[in-house]
C-alpha cells in the first residue's frame, strides 16, 4: 500500500478549480517530483495534501488513513510535513528557535532524541549551526531554504513536502539543495518535491509527475521522462 | 538586484562560503521577510527593551524580587510623594495615577492580541465598555438587573461582579472571535472596528437597560475603610480631596490587578502558547503547517484579551461610580493602541510605560501655565493630545516602527519544555502505554500543556 494516495482530487478557489481530478500516489521510502510550468497547480497540490486547502472532491489517503478533512496541524502529528514555498521562514526567530519549530507538534520523548535530531540537521546544514543566533529573516535565500528543509526535518517527518526548493537560487545553491534532498531521501525519508527545475530533480527522483494546468498529463520512472520527447521540449528548454 | 554588492564582497562571500571560516561575511539580507509583516527586532538581543530583559534575567530569583517589589511600591507611593514636577496641576494626580493603571492594564490586554499574537483589534474598547457595563448593570440602581437591592450587600458587591465582569467579557470574546479570526489582517481590523461601535451603540440606545445617553450611576464600589472622614469608604468618589484620595487607593487596587495579570501573561508567553502566538504572529500559514492550531490559538489570546479588558472596565466603574455611552468611543480604542505601539508591540512592560505616556502627557499639561519659567497655554496643548499623539505615531512608524521599548520575547527553550510535559506526564499517571511511537505520546503532551483535547 502506498504511504500517500491521491485519487481523482479537485481543488477550488472559489468558483476557479485549480486542479481537476489529480491522482498520484507515493510509495514509502519514494522520492517522486511534481513537475510543471507556473500556475500548473504544484503548489495547491501541496497546499491540498498538507491541509491548507480542502479540496472538493477525491480524496487523500496518508498511510492507510483517509485524511482528507483531517486539520493542517493533525496532519502534522501524522508525520506530514512541509517546507512551503518560499520558504515560509519566521523571519523574527532565530535559526535555533526556527527549527523548534518544526518539533512543536511532533515533540520528543527525551532531550537526547532532541539533541541528537538537531545534530542531524546541522551536520546536512552546517551553514545553520554557523548562524545559529541569526534572525531568520536576515539570511539569504539559500541560507532561509536549509532552514524551511531543516526545520521540516526537526519533525522527523515520514513524508517531507518540499515546494520549489530551488526558487531564486543561484545554480552553486540549487545543486547543493538538491544534493540534500537525495540525501535526506538516502537516509529514509519518503519526499514529494515539486520543481520547475526539471533536469536536476527528474535526474533524482524514483517517479515523477507532469501536471498541466491542473491535470496530470504524464507519470513515470524520473530518467525515462527525462527522455520522453515531449517533456523534453516542454521542460527541458532545450537551449 | 545586487547594486550594494561590491565585488569585493561577492567575492569575499563565495571564499568563505567554500572555507568554513565564517569570520569575515557581513551576511546582507538578500531576500526581505514578507511585505505587510513587520518582525519584532531583525537583530536579536539589540533593542533597549532586550538588554534590560537580559540583564534582568540574568539576576538570581531573590535578587529579582529585591529588586521588583521596591520598585512597585516606589510607584505605588508616587501618588502619596507628589514628586513637585511630576504632579499635575489641572486634574488631581492621584486620578491621573488611577486613569493610567486602567490604561495600563488595557495595554497589557491588547497587547496580548496585538503584539503577542499579531491580530489587529480596533474594537477593544468595547471589551472595556463590557467590563464596565456588566458592573453597572448589576449594581447601579437605575439598572433594570440591579441585584443591590435583594441579595448582594453594597459592601462588597463591586468585588463579586469583577469575576462576572472578566466571565462576560472573555464569553463576548469568544463570541466576536469565533466567526472574525477565520478573517485575516484587515478584515480583522475592520470588523472589530465595527464592533466597539456596535458596543457603545447598543449601550447609547437600548434605553430602558442602559439608560442611554444618560448612563447609569451610583456604581457599586468595595465600601472598605469607612470612618468619620470617609463615611462611604475610602473608595467612595465622595473621597476626593487630601492626598490619600480614591484615586490612590483605586491606583493601589489596579496596581495589584497588573502585577497579576503580568505574571498569568508572563507565564503564558514563555509556555508553548506563547510560541504558537509568535509563530502566528510572523507567518500564519508556515505556523499552521508546523502543527500549531492557529485558530484556536488566536482564539485564546482573544478571549484572554477580552478578559483584560473587562477587569479594566470593571475598574473604571467602580472608580468612576457612572458609566456612559460616550466614555468608550472608538477613539479610545485608538488611544489604548497607541500605548501599545508606543511601548513596543510585544514587550509587557514597555506597553505599561506606554500606557503611562498617553494618560500623563495630556494630563501633566492640563491647567498648566508655566514650564520652566516659559508662560505656555496647557490647557490648549492638552487640547490637541490626539494630534501629538498622532504626530507621534507617525515619526516612530518613521523612526523607530518597533516601539520605544521593542524587545524580543524569549521562547520557551526545549529544556522547559520537556520539564514541563514531564510533570503533566507524572500528574497524568495514566496508563504508560506501549510509548515506542513516534508520535503516541504526544496526544497526552498536547491535552497537558494546552488544557485544550482536541
Ligand atoms: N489564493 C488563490 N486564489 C485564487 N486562485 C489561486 C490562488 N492560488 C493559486 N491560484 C490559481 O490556481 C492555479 C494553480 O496555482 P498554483 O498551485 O500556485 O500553481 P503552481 O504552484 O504550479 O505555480 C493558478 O491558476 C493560480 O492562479
Ligand atoms: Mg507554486
Amino acid at each position: 500500500m502506498a504511504l500517500l494516495e491521491i485519487t481523482d482530487m479537485s481543488v477550488a478557489y472559489g468558483r476557479i478549480e485549480a486542479l481537476h481530478g489529480v491522482s498520484l500516489t507515493v510509495e514509502q521510502g519514494e522520492l517522486v517530483t511534481l513537475i510543471g510550468a507556473n500556475g500548473a497547480g504544484k503548489t495547491t497540490t501541496m497546499r491540498a495534501v498538507s491541509g491548507l486547502r480542502a479540496p472538493s472532491r477525491g480524496s487523500i489517503v496518508f498511510d492507510g488513513k483517509d485524511i482528507t478533512r483531517m486539520k493542517p496541524h493533525l496532519r502534522v502529528l501524522e508525520g506530514i510535513i512541509q517546507a512551503p514555498e518560499g520558504r515560509g521562514v519566521f523571519p523574527g526567530m532565530t535559526v535555533t528557535e526556527n527549527l523548534e519549530m518544526g518539533c512543536y507538534a511532533r515533540t520528543f520523548e527525551s532531550k537526547a532524541q532532541h539533541d541528537e535530531t538537531l545534530d542531524h540537521v546541522f551536520e546536512l546544514f552546517p551553514r545553520l549551526a554557523e548562524r545559529r543566533d541569526q534572525v531568520g529573516g536576515t539570511m539569504s535565500g539559500g541560507e532561509q531554504q536549509m532552514l524551511a528543509i531543516g526545520r521540516a526535518l526537526m519533525a522527523r517527518p515520514r513524508l517531507l513536502l518540499l515546494d520549489e526548493p530551488s526558487m531564486g537560487l543561484a545554480p552553486m545553491i540549487i545543486a547543493q539543495i538538491f544534493r540534500i534532498v537525495s540525501e535526506i531521501n538516502a537516509q529514509g525519508t519518503t519526499v514529494l518535491l515539486v520543481e520547475q527545475n526539471a533536469q536536476q530533480a527528474l535526474s533524482r527522483s524514483h517517479r515523477a509527475y507532469v501536471l498541466e494546468t491542473g491535470n496530470v498529463v504524464r507519470s513515470g520512472p524520473g530518467r525515462e521522462l527525462l527522455a520522453d520527447p515531449a517533456v523534453k521540449d516542454a521542460y527541458l528548454g532545450v537551449a | 538586484m545586487s547594486t550594494s554588492d561590491t565585488p569585493d564582497a561577492t567575492s569575499a562571500k563565495a571564499t568563505s562560503a567554500k572555507s568554513t571560516s565564517a569570520k569575515a561575511t557581513t551576511s546582507r539580507p538578500t531576500s526581505l521577510p514578507p511585505a505587510g509583516r513587520t518582525p519584532v527586532a531583525q537583530r536579536p538581543h539589540a533593542g533597549l527593551g532586550d538588554r534590560l530583559r537580559l540583564w534582568w534575567d540574568a539576576l538570581a530569583r531573590p535578587t529579582q524580587w529585591a529588586i521588583g517589589v521596591p520598585f512597585i511600591l516606589l510607584i505605588a507611593a508616587l501618588p502619596v510623594i507628589r514628586p513637585p514636577l511630576l504632579t499635575t496641576v489641572g486634574t488631581d494626580f492621584g486620578s491621573v495615577m488611577a486613569q493610567f493603571g486602567m490604561v495600563a492594564l488595557i495595554a497589557i490586554g491588547l497587547n496580548v492580541v496585538v503584539g503577542q499574537a499579531g491580530l489587529l483589534d480596533l474594537g477593544y474598547v468595547g471589551f472595556y465598555a463590557i467590563g464596565a457595563y456588566t458592573v453597572a448593570l448589576l449594581t447601579s440602581p437605575d439598572s433594570p438587573w440591579n441585584l443591590t437591592d435583594d441579595w448582594l450587600s453594597n459592601d462588597w458587591a463591586w468585588l463579586a461582579c469583577l469575576p462576572v465582569a472578566i466571565a462576560v467579557t472573555a464569553i463576548s470574546g469568544l463570541i466576536l472571535g469565533s466567526p472574525t479570526l477565520r478573517l485575516r489582517g484587515d478584515y480583522l481590523a475592520i470588523v472589530t472596528l465595527g464592533f466597539g461601535e456596535i458596543v457603545r451603540l447598543l449601550a447609547d440606545n437600548l434605553d430602558s437597560v442602559t439608560g442611554g445617553g444618560r448612563g447609569l450611576s451610583q456604581v457599586a464600589y468595595p465600601r472598605v475603610g469607612v470612618s468619620e472622614e470617609h463615611p462611604n469608604g475610602v473608595f467612595s468618589a465622595g473621597n476626593a480631596s487630601g492626598t490619600l484620595n480614591a484615586g490612590v487607593w483605586w491606583f493601589w487596587v489596579s496596581i495589584v490587578l497588573i502585577v497579576i495579570a503580568l505574571l498569568v501573561v508572563g507565564n503564558l508567553e514563555r509556555s508553548r502558547v506563547g510560541r504558537a502566538w509568535v509563530a502566528i504572529r510572523e507567518d500564519e500559514d508556515a505556523a499552521e503547517i508546523m502543527g500549531v492550531p492557529t485558530f484556536r490559538f488566536k482564539l485564546w489570546a482573544f478571549v484572554i484579551g477580552a478578559a483584560i479588558g473587562g477587569i479594566s472596565g470593571a475598574l473604571y466603574a467602580g472608580q468612576v461610580q457612572f458609566v456612559v455611552p460616550t466614555n468608550f468611543n472608538v477613539i479610545n480604542s485608538m488611544l489604548f493602541l497607541c500605548a501599545v505601539v508606543l511601548g513596543g508591540q510585544g514587550n509587557k512592560l514597555g506597553v505599561i510605560v506606554g500606557a503611562f505616556v498617553v494618560v500623563y502627557l495630556p494630563n501633566f499639561f492640563l491647567g498648566r501655565t508655566e514650564i520652566f519659567g516659559i508662560p505656555i497655554d496647557g490647557n490648549e496643548i492638552a487640547n490637541y493630545k490626539y494630534l501629538f499623539f498622532g504626530l507621534a505615531l507617525v515619526l516612530l512608524m518613521i523612526f523607530r516602527p518597533q516601539g520605544l521599548f521593542p524587545a524580543r520575547q524569549k521562547l520557551l527553550t526545549y529544556g522547559r519544555e520537556l520539564y514541563v510535559a514531564a510533570r503533566a506526564a507524572a500528574r497524568k499517571v495514566s496508563g504508560a502505554g506501549d510509548g515506542s511511537g513516534r508520535a503516541d505520546a504526544v496526544p497526552a503532551v498536547d491535552v497537558a500543556t494546552e488544557g485544550d483535547a482536541r
